[in-house]
């Protein structure tokens, strides 16, 4: 067991740590910079050589940077309060506080290692290199393999928010237990073994999985399918919150959690329309599908707990939305409006159903990540298999409806390798973790609530 | 002297308080208070996730009154704190030894 100091000890030399990389940082930013101190007295050559090079559309530009600000509302607020309204009072802000943190602590290991390790130059086909550490030749011009008429800074920074978000919905799966010392050292070690990892395999040139020929328009496997399954193994390695299944755990704030869920439909559209990294048609459509995919899911899961438990209930609206929101991730960039009011309409029943399943399973998925982004990415992603079209857009494939039944097959292989690395890699984590610094708060701590025993604060006074 | 403690639908105090007043009671202690009898609570679901809520909220009366009164008090509560449906309430009635004003430090009735 490591002691309350050593912790302290342990974050505050790896604090120093990250303030010398940054120190380092401070060259090559300057070394980034330089090519557009040149433009004013450039050399002739130079100016050929400019008009080769990719240039910076404005229009593609503005839309990234938007996405990227929108992303960022998905998890604080949106998530922090989607989340914090469906706890009991006592653990409001001890989990608005995980969201908020987690947007400054993957902020800091994006910019120091995690961009690297996610997208610099491939190694074997599994990991970026170290070349581009602390953004080490990651300029403003554009780089051409991921987003040709944008800053390479600004795909970085839109890819940032992905990463800040995934571990970010993790925090539904523990939610009103776990000690927050240990969550920040699981979200860091999560974040660089398990995300950058498979955000490499997915997008990167020359992942594995891209390669693979799987489609994955803005990150149903590597953000929601990594994250449900990930909340599995923590809702199976950590304890049920005492007196799970007995005592009264009603959300304290529906209003804040439908508050919450209406920031995360409006983030979303930077989400999915911002994956196309650039301002137009193939946008568009990703905004068109991702809103009528998410309207016709939360019909689906009122109207299906309607008639099944006799009552719309608000958070089931709530809940069926965010559904559709994760089942039309994947697919966002390759179907059409009609197809995605059926992808909806499953996200909204499936996820009912799975939400339903867990009380009689008896693990405690606090607020239903499994449930939902697990179950609902993996629909998506075989969704995706099934309605993509080529009409919709050329650079994706065909699905089962277009003669392409095979696209099925390779949407369920990289969803079961997604499960299987997130699932795998996250159990490891969690029982190292449990048997170094522990995983939950004590019987006494929690019974006091996480406001009080982790942040000496409270919510409402 | 008897003290009066009515308990009743929450958005039935103004109706009481009218009454009593009109009767021509003095004063009374109101407060905001939690609880079940025949009615058994009602039932509330998040996510399939079902909880009996069987504390409803309602709210007490209490007023203390000369013995002369009892009867007219009890009356005039009844009918305004009426509604015929199952949870409508209890009123319950019982002897009060002393009373002090403590502005004059009157007793007795006269403290009422």
């Amino acid at each position: 067991m490591f002691t309350r100091m050593g912790v302290m000890h342990g974050i505050l030399s790896a604090f120093t740590c990250l303030m010398f990389l940054a120190g380092g940082a401070r060259v090559w930013a300057e070394e980034a910079a330089a090519p557009i101190a040149v433009t004013a007295e450039a050399v002739p050559q130079a100016a050929a050589a400019a008009a080769s090079a990719p240039k910076i559309d404005s229009g593609d530009t503005t839309w990234v940077l938007v996405s990227t600000a929108m992303v960022l509302a998905m998890t604080a607020p949106g998530l922090a309060l989607f989340y914090g309204g469906m706890v009991r009072s006592k653990n409001a802000l001890g989990t608005i506080m995980q969201s908020f943190i987690l947007l400054c602590l993957i902020s800091v290991q994006w910019v120091l290692w995690g961009y690297s390790l996610a997208f610099g130059p491939d190694k074997g086909h599994i990991i970026g290199g170290l070349e581009w550490l602390g953004l080490n030749g990651v300029g403003l011009d554009p780089n051409a393999d991921y987003a040709a008429t944008i800053p390479h800074q600004a795909f970085m920074a839109f890819q940032m928010m992905f990463a800040v978000i995934t571990p970010a919905l993790i925090t539904g799966a523990f939610a009103e237990r776990m000690r927050f010392s240990t969550f920040l050292v699981f979200s860091l070690l999560w974040a660089t073994v398990i995300y950058d990892p498979l955000a490499h395999w997915v997008w990167a040139v020359g992942g594995w999985l891209r390669n693979f020929g799987a489609l994955d328009f803005a990150g149903g496997t590597v953000v929601h399918i990594s994250s449900g399954a990930s909340a599995l193994a923590c809702a199976l390695v950590m304890r049920t919150r005492l007196g799970y299944g007995k005592e009264h755990m009603a959300p304290h704030n529906l209003p804040m959690t439908v508050l919450g869920a209406a920031l995360l439909w409006f983030g979303w559209f930077g989400f999915n329309a911002g994956s196309a990294v650039a301002s137009g048609a193939l946008a568009t459509s990703a905004f068109v599908v991702t809103n009528t995919a998410t309207a016709a899911a939360g019909l689906a899961w009122m109207f299906g707990e309607w008639v099944h438990r006799g009552k719309p209930t608000v958070l089931g609206a709530a809940s069926g939305a965010v559904a559709g929101l994760v089942a039309i991730t994947p697919a966002s960039g390759f179907v059409g409006p009609m197809a995605s009011i059926l992808i909806g309409v499953g996200a909204g029943l499936l996820c009912y159903m799975a939400v339903m399943l867990k009380a009689k399973l008896g693990y405690d998925d606090s607020l239903d990540v499994v449930g939902i982004h697990g179950v609902g990415g993996t629909w998506g992603a075989l969704a995706t298999g099934i309605f993509a079209s080529k009409a919709v857009n050329a650079a994706g494939a065909d699905g089962l409806l277009y003669g392409n039944p095979g696209q099925v097959l390779i949407q369920a292989g990289a969803v079961l390798v997604s499960v299987g690395f997130a699932f795998v890699g996250t159990f490891i984590i969690l029982k190292i973790l449990d048997k170094t610094m522990g995983l939950c708060v004590s019987e006494g701590e929690e019974r006091m609530g996480l406001d009080l025993s982790q942040h000496e604060e409270r919510a409402y006074s | 002297m008897k003290m009066i403690e009515a308990i009743v639908k929450p958005f039935k105090l103004d109706e009481v308080k009218d009454a009593l007043l009109e009767m021509g009671v003095q004063g009374m202690t109101v407060s905001e208070v939690k609880g079940f009898g025949r009615q058994k609570g009602h039932k509330e679901t998040y996510r399939g996730q079902e909880y009996t809520i069987e504390f409803v909220p309602k709210v007490k009366i209490e007023v203390a009154v000369n013995d002369g009164q009892v009867q007219r008090v009890l009356e005039a509560i009844t009918r305004a704190a009426k509604t015929g449906s199952i949870g409508d309430g209890k009123i319950f009635v019982r002897e009060l030894s002393s009373a002090v004003r403590i502005r004059t430090g009157e007793t007795g009735e006269s403290a009422l």
